[in-house]
C-alpha cells in the first residue's frame, strides 16, 4: 500500500500521424492528489499527449496505467497488461490500461474528466442542462435505462434531485449560480472556462485533465483560475494535470513540471528546477542545441 | 427559489381554474342557447306549425363557447383578475412559452372536437372527406414528424430514409394478419418493434458515418426496402401491393352493417362515418403518444445525451457518454414510432403497395420538421397541418377554375408552391417555425434558448 505512488503512469507512449512522430517515447508520471502540468511550446506534442491518455487517440504504442485507490505491484500491472484486457479490479482498487479503453470508457470507469483548448459546452443547453448531462450515466442507471425513469420512478426523481444538488455545488464553486436558467453558448469567455471545469467536475473525476485553462482569460480571471484549482484539490482530493502557457499559474499552483519539446520530454520536475534549466530556456527562446552550452554559462553567471 | 416558488404554482392554479371558468361560460351559453337555437318552428304543408328540435346546434354553441372562453383566459392571462402572480416575474420568453402552452390546449380542444364539428358544419357527407382527407391524414404526418423529430431534431441525425420504417410497419401488420391472422390492435405493437428492430439493425453499421454520408446513406436504405417490397413478389405480392387489411375494431366490435357490428350494439343506424371518427381517435392517440414519450424523453437522461449529442459529439464521449448507444436508441425510438404510423396506415387503407412508400414520403417528413423547427413539437405539427393540409386543399380550389379557364388543375401546381413557401420560409425563418428552444429542467426560470445558439447536429 502506497497512497503516495503515481495515480498515472505514461510508459514510452509514441504517437505517430503517417510520418510525423508527435510524441516520441515519453515517460511520465502523475502524483496522486497533485498538480501536475505539461508545458512546451506550440506543437510540442501536449494536446496529443492529453489526447492519448483520455482516449480519444490510439497511441502508436505504450503504456499508460492508471490506477484508482491503493497502488498496485507492478506485477499485478504487468500481468494485466499481458492479460490483453481493459482493467481489473485489484485487492483495494484497480488499475486500468487507458490506451487500450475507448474515450467514453476512460471517462465512465476510469473517472478521467477533461476539458478542450477550444471550449466545447453545449452552447444550445443551459449551463443546469450542461451539468445535468455530465451525471448522465449514474442517471442512466438510476433511471433503468429509461424505463423506469419513463414511468417516473421515485428512485430516479431522487437521483435527480441529488444530480441537481451537485451541479447546484458546482455553480456555487465556479460563481455561476445566477446564470443557470440561461443558455450555455450566451456566456462569457471566462464563464465559459468554468463550467467546462464544474462539468468536468460533474462527472466526480479522480483526474481532471485541463487543457490550457487559462488560454484568453484575464489577469483577474486568471488569478480566480488558480485559486479554483486549488480549491477543489484540497476539498477533492484530486489530481490535475494541466497543460499550460501561462507561466504564472504553472509556477503557482503546480507541484510537478514536466516540459515538452519535438514530443520529447527535456525536464521533468518540480517548477523551480523546471524553471531554471537551460534546456527548457533554451527550447522556449528557440536557441540551437549547440549553443545550450551558452545559455548554461550565462545562467551559472 | 422564492420567485420559483411564486412563479410557478399559479400557472398550475390558472389552467384549472381557467378550465372551470370555461366550464361557467359553458353553461351560461346552455341557459342562453336553450330558448333560442334548441327548438325551431317550422311550417309544413299544411301551414301547420312543426317543432323541429337542434339541439346539435346547441351542442355546437356550447363547445365553441367552452373553446373560446378557455383560449381567451390561457392567452390572455393578465386580463381577468385571476393571474396577479404571473405578471411579475412575466419575461418576454415567459410570454412566448405560455403562449405555446396556451396554443397547444386550445390545439388540443379543437382536435377533440374536430369531428364533431365536420360533422356539424358539412353534414354527413361531407364529414368524411374532412375527417379523413384532412383530420386522418394530417395526423399520421404530425405522428411521422414527430417520430422523425427525435432522430433529426433531437439527436440531430440526417435521416432521409425514414419512409422505410413506415413500410417496415405497414408490411409487418400485413404480413402479420395475412399468415397469422392477427388482429390491428396485436399488430400495431409488433410493427413498432419490428420497425425499431430494423431501425437498430440499420443504426450498427450506418451511425459511424456522419453528416452527408449519413443521410446518403439512409436514403438508400429507403429505397432499398422499397425495391425489396416491389422484387421479393412472393412474400409482398410486388407491385400489386397487400389488400384485405382488417380495420381495427372497438373493443372486438367491427365497424360494418353485421348484428355484431358497432352500430347494431350501440343501437345506432350502420354509417361508415363511426370507423372514419374511430380512425380519427386511433391516430390522434397514437400522435398524442409519441408526442408524451417524446417529451417525457427530452426531460430523462437519454433524451438530454441526445440533445448534447446535437450539441457537440466530443464533448458528450468525454463525460463518459457512449455516443454509439445513444444513437442507436434515438434511431430506434424513431424507428418504432414510424412503425406505429406504418401499421395505422395499412389499416386505415386496407390496402398497401410499394407506391405509398417512395422517396417523397421521406423528403415530406424531412420537409416538414425542418419547416416546423428542428426539436420543436408545436413547430413540427403546424409544419405539418400547412404542407399536408395545403396539399388538399389546392384539391377544393375549383373556383380557381373560372379564373383562370376550365383546364386549370390548381394540384398542378403542388410543387411549385411548396417551393415557393420553403424559399419564404428560409428566408425569413431559417431555423424553421419555432426554432427556440426550451430547456428540459430549470432552476429558477425556464428561459428559451435563442434559435443560433442552439446546433442542428452534423450526423
Amino acid at each position: 500500500m502506497n497512497p503516495a505512488g503515481p495515480l498515472l503512469a505514461v510508459e514510452h507512449l509514441t504517437m505517430r500521424f503517417g510520418g510525423l512522430v508527435a510524441i516520441d517515447d515519453l515517460s511520465f508520471s502523475a502524483a496522486r492528489g497533485e498538480i501536475t502540468a505539461i508545458i512546451g511550446p506550440n506543437g510540442a506534442g501536449k494536446t496529443t499527449a492529453f489526447n492519448c491518455i483520455t482516449g480519444f487517440y490510439k497511441p502508436s504504442s505504450g503504456r499508460i496505467v492508471l490506477s484508482l485507490g491503493s497502488q498496485p505491484a507492478p506485477e499485478e500491472v504487468d500481468a494485466l497488461t499481458a492479460s490483453g484486457r481493459r482493467s481489473r479490479a485489484t485487492a483495494a482498487g484497480s488499475i486500468f490500461l487507458l490506451e487500450r479503453m475507448p474515450d467514453y470508457e476512460v471517462a465512465a470507469s476510469a473517472k478521467v474528466a477533461r476539458t478542450f483548448q477550444n471550449i466545447r459546452l453545449f452552447p444550445g443547453m443551459s449551463v443546469l442542462e450542461n451539468l445535468i448531462v455530465a451525471q448522465h450515466n449514474p442517471l442512466m442507471r438510476a433511471s433503468g435505462w429509461t424505463v423506469l425513469g419513463l414511468v417516473g420512478a421515485p428512485r430516479y426523481l431522487a437521483a435527480e434531485r441529488q444530480a441537481i444538488d451537485r451541479a447546484l455545488y458546482w455553480l456555487e464553486q465556479t460563481a455561476l449560480t445566477d446564470r443557470a436558467d440561461d443558455a450555455a453558448g450566451d456566456l462569457p469567455y471566462g464563464a465559459q472556462r468554468r463550467l467546462e471545469i464544474a462539468r468536468a467536475m460533474c462527472t466526480q473525476p479522480q483526474l481532471l485533465c485541463l487543457d490550457e485553462p487559462a488560454a484568453g482569460l484575464n489577469p483577474r480571471e486568471t488569478a480566480g483560475l488558480a485559486e479554483l484549482l486549488q480549491s477543489i484539490r484540497r476539498a477533492h482530493a484530486l489530481s490535475i494535470l494541466l497543460i499550460e502557457h501561462d507561466m504564472s499559474v504553472v509556477m503557482e499552483i503546480s507541484d510537478h513540471v514536466v516540459v515538452l519539446d519535438y514530443g520529447q520530454k527535456i525536464a521533468d520536475g518540480p517548477p523551480d528546477s523546471v524553471r531554471n534549466d537551460p534546456r527548457v530556456i533554451a527550447a522556449y527562446l528557440g536557441v540551437e542545441d549547440r549553443e545550450v552550452g551558452e545559455v548554461e554559462a550565462e545562467i551559472a553567471r | 427559489m422564492a420567485a420559483a416558488a411564486a412563479a410557478r404554482p399559479p400557472v398550475q392554479r390558472s389552467l384549472a381554474a381557467a378550465i372551470r371558468d370555461a366550464a361557467g361560460t359553458a353553461l351560461l351559453a346552455l341557459g342562453l342557447a336553450v330558448p333560442i337555437l334548441a327548438l325551431r318552428i317550422d311550417q309544413n304543408i299544411n301551414n301547420e306549425p312543426v317543432l323541429r328540435p337542434r339541439w346539435d346546434y346547441v351542442a355546437i354553441a356550447v363547445g365553441l363557447a367552452f373553446a373560446a372562453r378557455l383560449a381567451y383566459l390561457l392567452i390572455w392571462p393578465r386580463l381577468p383578475s385571476r393571474a396577479p402572480a404571473r405578471m411579475q416575474s412575466a419575461s418576454p420568453s415567459d410570454a412566448r412559452a405560455h403562449f405555446a402552452r396556451a396554443f397547444a390546449a386550445g390545439g388540443l380542444i379543437l382536435l377533440v372536437l374536430y369531428p364533431l364539428l365536420a360533422l356539424a358544419l358539412s353534414g354527413r357527407a361531407g364529414a368524411i372527406k374532412w375527417i379523413d382527407n384532412f383530420g386522418i391524414q394530417i395526423l399520421i404526418y404530425v405522428m411521422l414528424g414527430w417520430g422523425l423529430n427525435i432522430v433529426v431534431g433531437l439527436a440531430g441525425l440526417l435521416d432521409l430514409g425514414y419512409v422505410a420504417f413506415y413500410a417496415v410497419g405497414a408490411y409487418s401488420t400485413a404480413l402479420l394478419v395475412h399468415n397469422f391472422g392477427f388482429g390491428f390492435w396485436i399488430c400495431l405493437p409488433l410493427a413498432g418493434i419490428f420497425a425499431a428492430l430494423w431501425g437498430i439493425l440499420l443504426g450498427f453499421p450506418v451511425l459511424r458515418l456522419r453528416g452527408d454520408y449519413l443521410a446518403i446513406v439512409t436514403l438508400a436504405f429507403g429505397e432499398i426496402i422499397r425495391l425489396v417490397l416491389i422484387n421479393w413478389v412472393p412474400v409482398t405480392n410486388g407491385y400489386a401491393g397487400i389488400s384485405g387489411i382488417p380495420r381495427p375494431t372497438f373493443f372486438g366490435l367491427p365497424f360494418n352493417a353485421s348484428e355484431q357490428g358497432f352500430a347494431a350494439f350501440f343501437g345506432l343506424e350502420f354509417t361508415p362515418l363511426h370507423r372514419t371518427i374511430f380512425l380519427f381517435y386511433v391516430i390522434l392517440a397514437l400522435a398524442l403518444l409519441t408526442n408524451w414519450v417524446t417529451l417525457r424523453l427530452r426531460c430523462l437522461p437519454v433524451g438530454r445525451a441526445w440533445e448534447a449529442l446535437r450539441e457537440d459529439e466530443i464533448a458528450c464521449r468525454s463525460l463518459g457518454i457512449n455516443t454509439t448507444n445513444t444513437k442507436l436508441t434515438a434511431f430506434a425510438i424513431g424507428a418504432g414510432f414510424g412503425g406505429f404510423a406504418g401499421s395505422f396506415f395499412a389499416a386505415r387503407q386496407g390496402f398497401i403497395s410499394p407506391e405509398s412508400f417512395t422517396f417523397m414520403e421521406s423528403a415530406m417528413v424531412v420537409a416538414i420538421v425542418v419547416l416546423g423547427g428542428m426539436g420543436s413539437q408545436l413547430g413540427v405539427a403546424i409544419a405539418a397541418v400547412a404542407m399536408i393540409g395545403g396539399t388538399e386543399i389546392l384539391r377544393e380550389l375549383d373556383w380557381l377554375k373560372h379564373v383562370f379557364g376550365a383546364d386549370f388543375e390548381p394540384t398542378q401546381y403542388r410543387m411549385l408552391l411548396f417551393g415557393l413557401a420553403m424559399v419564404v420560409l428560409m428566408i425569413w425563418r431559417p431555423r424553421g417555425l419555432i426554432a427556440t428552444r426550451q430547456p428540459s429542467i430549470f432552476l429558477r426560470e425556464r428561459r428559451a434558448v435563442r434559435a443560433g445558439l442552439v446546433k442542428e447536429g452534423h450526423g
